[in-house]
């Protein structure tokens, strides 16, 4: 029996419900006709488009650009025809601007061959990383080559894989690490060169027992004198994959709020993101396609789905054969910090996990009350903070009063809303009152 | 809130074998009265009419458990307008009342009825004849709680009238001795309270932090000497099991923090052997409760959950 690492504050066991998609290999989804690539994929700045309407582009060419700020370079998924220089359908935001491309079906995609990367230098790999546009798959959407260029002041000495995967249904990291094995730990790798550090545990929550098998075989395979790459199981417990909450579990070590995992010496990247890293670096291949989990029973046949960064969920919905009765709510990203989506013409970016077609009986409509102060959300709260005191300040227009309650440490993993039994919506009091809070 | 309702009603159908068949009755004119007024005092002031969640139902319950067998029937509706409209809604609405309802009710009969509230108390029938006490005159057969005898005739005539040794621990834990109508098995409370922490309703600290107060204090000073008292006896008699799991953890008149928990339930442990001690009544956990009530809001801003890790170079 292996002992399982955990974080000891807090989380919540929501129903996993991986078993829709956790058994199904990923699937290439055939290229749609029209892309929509946005042009803001990522925290920072967005991309200027770097094509004209109507150009001719090629696969993996570059088409948008980030000139000052955070951000890395886009690129075309595709052979094709820039087709306008428009807006998109936003999950977040109402629309976007993107770049539409109609997809040439008889280009010759590429193929791409592994090149020799452990002769470089960490400098070089670390521009690769950059140039090939990768950003933290995981759902924050950090780019990449900036965590991976830490301040100097702390030296760093793990880096941390996050294959917990703890949001329900989501299975997509999970078949990368059963999968693509080699390619996750040889991303591995790449990253431990370019950090100059030599140690990497990979986290894997214990509902994945076929990717904690896989990862240590490979991991064992896969180190040498000069990387130590091994795997650390995790009990099922929610937010086992938000980082602060990793770090503590794997390392014992706790980040300061406000603080970066640097500050603790860690590194942390999402396991797909060390496959892209891989993808980027051995393959020289940017990132333009995802692994998308497509679940929940409103869907007629769940997937995990290899797209084309800009595939419409619409595509994705006509390829899988459409949605099933009983359909209430189409969630983008996880149950417990997606975002509910109202126009199935929203497409994939770089940090979309999953798309989840909920029918009545798996989510809760009812309409909340009010706090009846039970405290259970005070139990939940993996930051130690009372999320019923602000939904509380919100409610009495003292929104903007919260910040002293804590309102900036909390990172919306939604487990005191999970569990309220008002169920009050309280991840979305608690961004009212970040946003007042920050205006005052 | 309709699981609290179920684990109450296992001492309700025993309340029918030591008290006779009308304390269904009593608690049916409770639970009724209690709905109807929450539901009058929702739309009386323009508030949307939650009856359905089941809180007016466990009020309704609690209240008709902490009062007499041998009342009118008619007292718990008093009691209701009181719990309910007053002590719940004028105080906020659920949610934002700050006394426990039913226990406010209690208070507020025993101020108005105060003999009927004080003598109504009757021997547990011993044959079953549940209609045993339907149309007698209560005076003729009334009785006195074992906390009153100990507290006003003294240890002798509480041994004369409940004996003594296992078979004295023996009934009271069944439930076989005079007291409110809900709050005589300690057997029945407990399964249902223990159920409750189980299913993760409630959680341990309130209920034993109370009952372990009022245990430790009555060995200490309850007896003849110091060192002399009964702890368990103290735990089994008067309404001390009933408060405990089922009245001082109400959600919303209780603290929400585990620590300030404990300091609110020894608080009530404390008030509560004060006032069976030297107070007037025999018994004190009604009114420990209510004392302890407001200050479930202080106790929660002495204790503040753990956070997770300060910010690097302390707090702005």
């Amino acid at each position: 029996m292996l002992s399982l690492f955990t974080f000891p504050q807090g989380g919540v066991h929501p129903p996993e419900k991986k078993e829709l998609t956790a058994n199904l290999q990923i699937e290439t989804m055939p290229v749609p006709d029209e892309l929509e690539i946005i042009l803001g994929q990522h925290i920072g700045a967005p991309c200027t488009p770097t094509v004209a309407k109507r150009a001719e582009v090629k696969e993996g060419e570059m088409i948008g650009q980030v000139t000052k700020g955070l951000g890395v370079p886009l690129h075309s998924p595709v052979a094709g025809k820039v087709k306008d220089l428009g807006m998109s359908v936003h999950p977040m935001r109402t629309s976007a601007p993107s770049i539409t491309i109609t997809v040439d079906h008889g280009a010759v995609p590429l193929v791409y061959e592994k090149q020799d990367w452990e002769s470089q230098e960490a400098k070089e790999l670390l521009a690769r990383v950059h140039d090939a546009g990768i950003i933290g798959i995981g759902g924050a959407g950090f780019p990449t080559h900036v965590k991976l260029s830490p301040p100097t002041d702390n030296p760093i000495n793990t880096l941390i894989l996050n294959g917990a995967e703890c949001e329900p249904y989501i299975t997509a990291d999970h078949r990368q690490m059963v999968e693509h094995v080699t390619e996750v730990v040889e991303g591995a790798k790449i990253i431990l060169k370019i950090l100059g550090i030599q140690k990497c545990i990979i986290g894997i929550e214990n509902n994945k027992p076929d990717a904690i098998a896989a990862m240590i075989k490979a991991a064992k395979e896969g180190s040498t004198s000069r990387y130590l790459v091994s795997v650390n199981a995790l009990k099922v417990k929610y937010p086992q994959g938000s980082e602060k909450q990793l770090i503590q579990a794997v390392t014992n070590r706790k980040v300061p709020a406000f603080a970066l995992p640097s500050a603790v010496g860690v590194v942390v990247q999402n396991v797909s993101t060390a496959r892209a890293v891989y993808d980027a670096v051995a393959l020289g291949k940017p990132l333009c396609e995802k692994v998308v989990t497509i679940s929940g029973k409103g869907i007629t046949r769940p997937a995990n789905l290899l797209v084309k960064i800009g595939t419409k969920v619409s595509d994705i919905v006509a390829y899988l054969g459409g949605t099933a009765p009983g359909l209430t709510k189409v969630v983008m990203g996880g149950p417990m910090m997606g975002f509910a989506i109202s126009n199935l013409d929203v497409p994939v970016t770089k940090t979309t996990s999953a798309v989840l077609f909920l029918t009545e009986g798996e989510i809760d409509t009812r309409p909340h009350s009010q706090c009846i102060r039970c405290g259970w959300c005070l139990d939940a709260c993996p930051m130690g903070l009372e999320p019923k005191e602000i939904g509380i300040y919100v409610e009495a227009n003292r929104a903007e009063d919260t910040e002293p309650l804590g309102v900036f440490e909390c990172f919306e993993c939604g487990s005191c809303a999970y569990v309220c039994p008002a169920k009050r919506p309280l991840v979305q009091f608690i961004r009212l009152a970040k946003m007042k809070a920050k205006r005052k | 809130m309709w699981t609290v309702v179920a684990c109450l009603v296992p001492p309700l159908i025993m309340s029918v074998f030591v008290f006779g068949i009308q304390t269904l009755l009593i608690t049916a004119v409770s639970v009724i009265s209690c709905v109807a007024v929450e539901a009058a005092s929702q739309k009386m002031l323009g508030r949307a009419v939650t009856i359905k969640d089941g809180s007016a139902v466990i009020t309704g319950m609690l209240l008709a458990f902490v009062i007499p067998p041998g009342v009118s029937p008619l007292l718990p509706i008093l009691a209701a307008v009181m719990a309910i409209y007053i002590g719940k809604h004028i105080l906020g609405g659920i949610g934002y009342n700050f006394f426990n309802p039913a226990l406010l009710g209690r208070a507020f009969l025993l101020a108005t009825f105060p003999v009927a509230m004080t003598s109504a108390w009757l021997p547990p029938l011993q044959d079953g004849a549940i209609l045993k006490y339907l149309g007698t005159s209560i005076d003729a057969v009334s009785t006195a709680t074992p906390l009153a005898v100990m507290k006003e005739h003294g240890a002798a005539a509480f041994t004369q009238a409940f004996g003594s040794g296992s078979s004295l621990y023996l009934n009271f834990f069944l439930g076989w001795r005079p007291g409110c109508i809900g709050e005589t098995s300690a057997l029945l409370i407990l399964l249902g309270g223990l159920f409750l922490i189980y299913r993760g309703y409630t959680t341990w600290h309130i209920p034993v932090s109370v009952l372990g107060t009022i245990a430790l204090l009555t060995w200490v000073v309850g007896g003849k000497g110091y060192f002399t008292g009964d702890p368990l006896l103290a735990v089994m008699s008067g309404g001390a099991l009933l408060g405990a799991f089922f009245m001082a953890n109400d959600y919303v008149t209780c603290p929400t923090n585990k620590k300030s928990q404990i300091v609110y339930g020894i608080g009530i442990g404390a008030l509560t052997v004060l006032i069976r001690l030297k107070g007037g009544y025999p018994e004190g956990i009604c009114y420990a409760i209510l004392l302890m009530n407001p200050l479930s809001p202080v106790f929660d801003g002495w204790f503040k959950p753990k956070r997770f890790a300060p910010p690097l170079g302390g707090d702005k």
